[in-house]
């Protein structure tokens, strides 16, 4: 069970306001990068978050890029999970391979700086200060099983191929 | 029993029947990556413990982003780049070669090949009838490594297209007007796939434009079936053997079917900050432009600088419009002095960028000034997307683009033919 405090965001997150791009020289110094998280969508997020905290998105979180750096930041920064109405393909499959949890749910009643418990294996949401429990779409078996096991790299690792 | 032109790809190349939604181990005829991505992908091959590719003659390291490095961070990164190509044998494509998908276009991809690109915009392929599609670092990874990775095979929307393109109105106001009609989210991981009598009317350059930016509604695929223009243009690339006539069957199970007939299009652009917020040009006259640029995986091919030539010809920039043209590639570059493009950009006022990325991405060559707007050629015009987020910037195809160098505000292209 994820406990945290939820950051806000609108519908359209693109991977530019996660990572702008006039920052792409730190790409291979993620600690750096990791401090310009979201910047442009809210410019004090990389300072205020702590770990266990939700990003909480709208519909197409994470649009545009490849760029497996913007769930890689998003992790790094101690979210606990990406909650979003809908996501891009890219930034869902992405995030799952860096082993950040992302659910799909409806999260229109949703706050600013509301407290949620996050039970990622039952797939539910309860918001604490609203009193309510949303379900997540399923992630699929295979998808989750790469999630469980801490990302691609670590399940490449242990397992040396897919194993479905 | 009949099949969309994904099945059919995933089908023929799994050797078992692949329909929609299913999740299914696929092997990559090509795997590449690119500067800002690629740097990952080379560490996270590095920490799986692998050290040899599956498949080293169809793995690509193309150097394009930065090109050539503004910075110190992305000159060491092209060294880490290089160090990885000659280690495992793989093709390096360096600084000044070109731009990724052009260069996969050019020298690459074939129909049916399943592509893997660390990039978005790897679905530039499918207009050669390629399953190209764009992956994190961590995928190309393990597909470099194993020569495979999985897909979930998509559902398929039918672009079913009639008529041809209008004089001024190109494949750039073709794709706009359908990211438009979609919306930014539309075909999430669909395969957009094109068909109709109007596919024969689009050249292999036109289709690789509309797939390239498949990807802005969301799509895992923007798919054209492969014919005689497919095979020309193999054939002109050297490359004629990769040929195969490929498309959907007939009566193939399509989620939604759009008809669009291409002779009543009109030149439009794509407003800020998002792909699918389209509009017709005529509407925004008079808004001025501080930079025209052109070029990109979307549009900055030989075609596309063709027709620039032709707005430009004998005219001068507006003194308040910068005029940047890159070519997508070297060919393109040689092929445009060859022509008296690049004479006549030059003559207008113009500065020729070298093959790359250029502008695109916010990270040299072409920055935006607080306030400023630029008509790109490109494929985004996400917030922050050209180096400010105090930038505004439209999308509209290179016509459109030379039109608003000259008048310095945007203009519909006809106006100036």
């Amino acid at each position: 069970m994820l406990k945290g405090k939820v950051f806000r965001f609108g519908d359209g997150i693109s991977t530019d306001h996660i990572i702008p791009g006039r920052y792409t020289h730190l790409r291979s110094n993620l600690p750096e990068l990791a401090k310009h998280t979201l910047e442009d969508a809210d410019a004090t997020f990389a300072s205020r978050v702590r770990h266990g905290d939700f990003v909480v998105g709208g519909k197409n979180f994470g649009l545009g890029s490849s760029r497996e750096h913007a769930p890689l930041v998003i992790k790094m920064c101690g979210v606990g999970a990406v909650l979003a109405e809908t996501a891009s393909r890219l930034f869902f499959r992405n995030a799952i391979n860096v082993g950040l949890p992302i659910l799909l749910c409806d999260t229109s009643g949703i706050q600013d700086s509301d407290e949620l418990e996050v039970d990622l294996t039952g797939g539910t949401v309860h918001n604490r200060t609203k009193g309510f429990t949303v379900t997540c779409s399923r992630i699929p078996q295979s998808m989750l099983r790469i999630l469980e096991e801490g990302g691609l790299v670590e399940y490449i690792k242990r397992h040396g191929d897919f194993e479905f | 029993m009949v099949f969309t032109l994904a099945e059919k790809i995933l089908g023929l190349k799994t050797g078992k029947e692949c329909r929609g939604g299913e999740i299914v181990i696929a092997p990559a005829d090509l795997v590449f990556i690119q500067d800002t991505t690629g740097p990952l992908t080379v560490r996270q091959f590095d920490a799986m413990g692998f050290t040899k590719l599956a498949n080293p003659k169809r793995s690509v390291l193309f150097l394009d982003h930065a090109a050539p490095c503004p910075q110190k961070e992305f000159a060491n990164d092209h060294q880490l780049m290089r160090d990885f190509a000659r280690r495992t044998g793989a093709f390096l494509s360096d600084v000044g070669e070109g731009v990724c998908h052009q260069l996969v276009a050019e020298s690459w991809a074939g129909p049916g090949d399943i592509v893997v690109g660390a990039d978005s915009h790897t679905v530039t392929a499918g207009g050669l009838g390629a399953f190209a599609s764009g992956f994190g670092s961590s995928d190309v990874a393990v597909a470099w490594a194993l020569g495979k990775t999985w897909i979930r095979v998509p559902e398929s929307f039918l672009i079913n297209l009639s008529g041809s393109l209008t004089r001024g109105v190109y494949s750039k106001d073709l794709i706009l007007h359908l990211i438009g009609l979609l919306g930014a989210d539309g075909a999430t991981y669909k395969s957009l796939e094109f068909g109709g009598e109007g596919v024969g009317n689009l050249s292999v350059p036109d289709r690789l434009t509309v797939s390239n930016m498949a990807i802005e509604a969301g799509a895992k695929v923007g798919l054209f079936p492969s014919d005689d223009l497919t095979r020309e243009y193999l054939e002109d690339h050297g490359r004629g053997e990769q040929y195969i006539p490929l498309s959907a069957d007939p009566g193939a199970a399509y989620e939604r079917v759009l008809d669009i007939d291409l002779s009543v299009l009109e030149p439009v652009v794509a407003r800020p900050h998002t792909v699918d917020n389209v509009a017709p040009i005529r509407g925004l006259d008079n808004t001025p432009v501080e930079q025209a640029f052109i070029g990109t995986c979307t549009g900055g091919r030989l075609e596309d600088l063709a027709e620039v030539a032709s707005v430009l010809k004998g005219k001068q920039r507006h003194p308040d419009t910068r005029l940047l043209v890159a070519p997508a590639s070297r060919q393109i570059l040689s092929d445009a002095i060859q022509a008296g493009y690049v004479q006549t950009v030059i003559e207008a006022g113009g500065i020729i960028l070298p093959p790359g990325c250029a502008a695109c991405l916010g990270m040299h060559q072409g920055v935006l000034g607080d306030g400023e707007s630029c008509l790109s050629t490109a494929n985004r015009n996400f917030l922050g997307r050209m180096g400010n987020p105090n930038g505004f910037i439209f999308l509209g195809s290179p016509a459109s683009a030379a039109a608003a160098a000259i008048t310095g505000h945007i203009t519909d292209p006809r106006e100036l033919m």
